[in-house]
């Protein structure tokens, strides 16, 4: 049933996200992108319980490796991007 | 912290992803949402820290601490038209995340069949995204050859590693031990199979496969969430899954290609375009000035050469006195145009050009032949006519920003060689077309001195 459960939830994104995303002007597809790696280093979140949970030396290497890489994306994704919209200004001034 | 409070901060994270991808559809309030995004993450990581799973934190703050300084000046030192190479780099420290997350969940006790399925599906996704995204920022940074690999008998190397993995991930799945061959095995071929999946596919097709592997880099997230069944990994990689799936269909439909066609075939292998013949009409910038300074009307079409040439800044000098001479200023920017959607944008909105002139190719297309001057600055397929008029040519059949139909067309090249595809362009040799012929941005500054002087 679980499995089923996450299913559905998987579905559902999906689904969202193709509704969402496909109103994203071709203008902001680059930062889209960015932070689209920003967001996918949600798997921090995996990675910080398999390194914090004491399951052995091995799981907890691993998991502090995909922190690294995790946190690399997360910081990085969400600073470029923050960077590159700040750049982004209408005609008279403002953003 | 309780397993149900945890779930419910994952929730507002889940809102807070949402409502941010929300705001990013108009550049006005983006930057509003992109912060809005990086609370829901935040909420993310510092709950997980709170829950009783976590016991120790001696490695999690070794390895955030580098992960972040990394991150940090990676993001401030990037130049914007490295964020190719950089966007690369991130799907694929994306892709080795979850192929990790994914390996650890294996010491996971009471694992089912089907989170060993998941975390299969993790190690394989995540493994084909790290490794293909260091090809495609091999290719992009040309440490590498950039154009096409291809070799006798690809697609039976091909054929026979997928089976291979097929193989090697069924025995996994049915014996899930850690450190077994098979387990090895699906390592190790997940990651030879991102390295051929990308080497056929050449440097003008980069915008594909960079939305590509941004979409595996998403799903390898869901994949991983399954294999440790956590709600907010799935959410999250599912909209990073869409967005990159989304972009990668814009991009095949903006060069008239299949993603099979992109993927399996190397580029300008099948077709050779008819060789135009012509006269082309080269003129120098005083001549560019006086047509320029008459013109009511006046859009720029931007290619990567402009991002090579760094020509951006002057463009937008430029642009400006054109737009105080009393012109209509805008720039025309095909899906395709750069090394990946967007690109253009990005490089001329640093170069301060307001986003409002920044027009698509479906708007610009209708009021072309209006327009008194189109200036192409290292652009090359996206405006060639052959992809209208040659059935030869192997772009054909590719939308285009028809410039020929520009009352005057400036073409700003370095010299005559064939653009980056090798395809000959007939609009060298239009009826209206005048080539200005040097480096870009030397030949934008010297219009720019006849107009102050």
């Amino acid at each position: 049933m679980e499995a089923i459960f996450l299913a559905f939830i998987l579905m559902l994104s999906m689904f969202l996200g193709f509704e969402l995303i496909s109103k994203v002007p071709a203008t902001l597809h680059t930062p889209l992108m960015s932070g689209a790696n920003a967001i996918s280093g949600i798997t921090i979140v995996g990675a910080l319980l398999s390194a914090g949970s004491g399951q052995g030396a091995m799981a907890t290497w691993l998991g502090a490796a995909a922190v690294a890489f995790a946190t690399v994306n997360v910081v990085g994704g969400y600073m470029v991007t923050d960077r590159m919209l700040a750049m982004f200004r209408k005609k008279d001034g403002g953003a | 912290m309780s397993e149900q409070l945890i779930n419910l901060a994952y929730i507002v994270a889940a809102i807070l992803f949402i409502y941010g991808l929300k705001q990013l559809g108009s550049p006005a309030t983006a930057r509003r949402g992109n912060l809005l995004s990086s609370v829901g993450m935040l909420i993310a990581i510092v709950v997980t820290l709170l829950s009783k799973q976590i016991l120790e934190f001696e490695w999690i703050i070794g390895a955030a601490a580098a992960g972040a300084l990394i991150g940090f000046f990676a993001a401030r030192l990037v130049a914007m038209t490295s964020m190719p190479e950089m966007v690369a780099l991130f799907n694929g420290s994306g892709g080795i995340a979850s192929l990790l997350v994914g390996w650890a969940a294996l010491y996971n006790v009471g694992n089912t069949t089907f989170t060993v399925v998941t975390i299969f599906l993790s190690i394989l996704i995540g493994g084909v995204t790290f490794s293909g995204s260091l090809v495609a920022w091999g290719k992009l940074s040309e440490v590498m050859p950039s154009k096409a690999i291809v070799f006798a008998g690809q697609r039976v190397v091909n054929g026979a590693l997928l089976i291979a993995i097929v193989t090697a991930g069924v025995m996994f799945c049915m014996d899930p031990t850690i450190m077994s061959y098979e387990f090895m095995a699906v390592v190790v071929l997940s990651l030879i199979l991102g390295v051929m999946v990308v080497i056929p596919i050449g440097g003008a097709d980069m915008p594909v496969v960079i939305s590509l592997l941004n979409a595996y880099s998403g799903l390898a997230a869901c994949a991983a969430g399954f294999a440790i069944n956590n709600n907010i990994l799935i959410v999250a990689g599912s909209l990073v899954g869409a967005a990159g799936m989304i972009l990668t269909n814009i991009m095949c439909k903006a060069m008239n290609r299949s993603l099979a066609n992109v993927l399996f075939s190397g580029f300008g292998a099948v077709k050779t375009a008819t060789k135009v013949e012509g006269e082309v009409k080269p003129i120098v910038a005083e001549d560019a000035y006086l047509i320029l300074e008459a013109a009511s009307s006046v859009t720029f079409v931007p290619g990567y050469g402009m991002a090579v040439a760094q020509a951006q800044h002057v463009v937008r000098e430029l642009g400006e006195l054109l737009e105080a001479n009393g012109a209509d200023v805008s720039y025309a920017v095909h899906p395709v145009a750069g090394r990946m959607p967007g690109h253009m944008n990005v490089l001329l909105a640093e170069a301060n050009v307001p986003y409002d002139q920044l027009v698509e190719m479906d708007d610009i297309n209708p009021r072309i032949k209006n327009i008194d001057v189109a200036v192409v600055i290292g652009a090359n397929d996206v405006v060639n006519p052959a992809a209208r008029n040659d059935e030869n040519s192997p772009i054909y059949g590719m939308p285009i920003i028809n410039v020929d139909h520009a009352r005057t067309v400036f073409v700003l090249k370095r010299s005559m060689a064939a653009g980056f595809s090798g395809v000959d362009n007939p609009l060298f040799f239009g009826e209206n077309t005048r080539m200005l012929f040097g480096d870009a941005k030397a030949s934008i500054s010297a219009v720019i001195a006849q107009f102050k002087g």
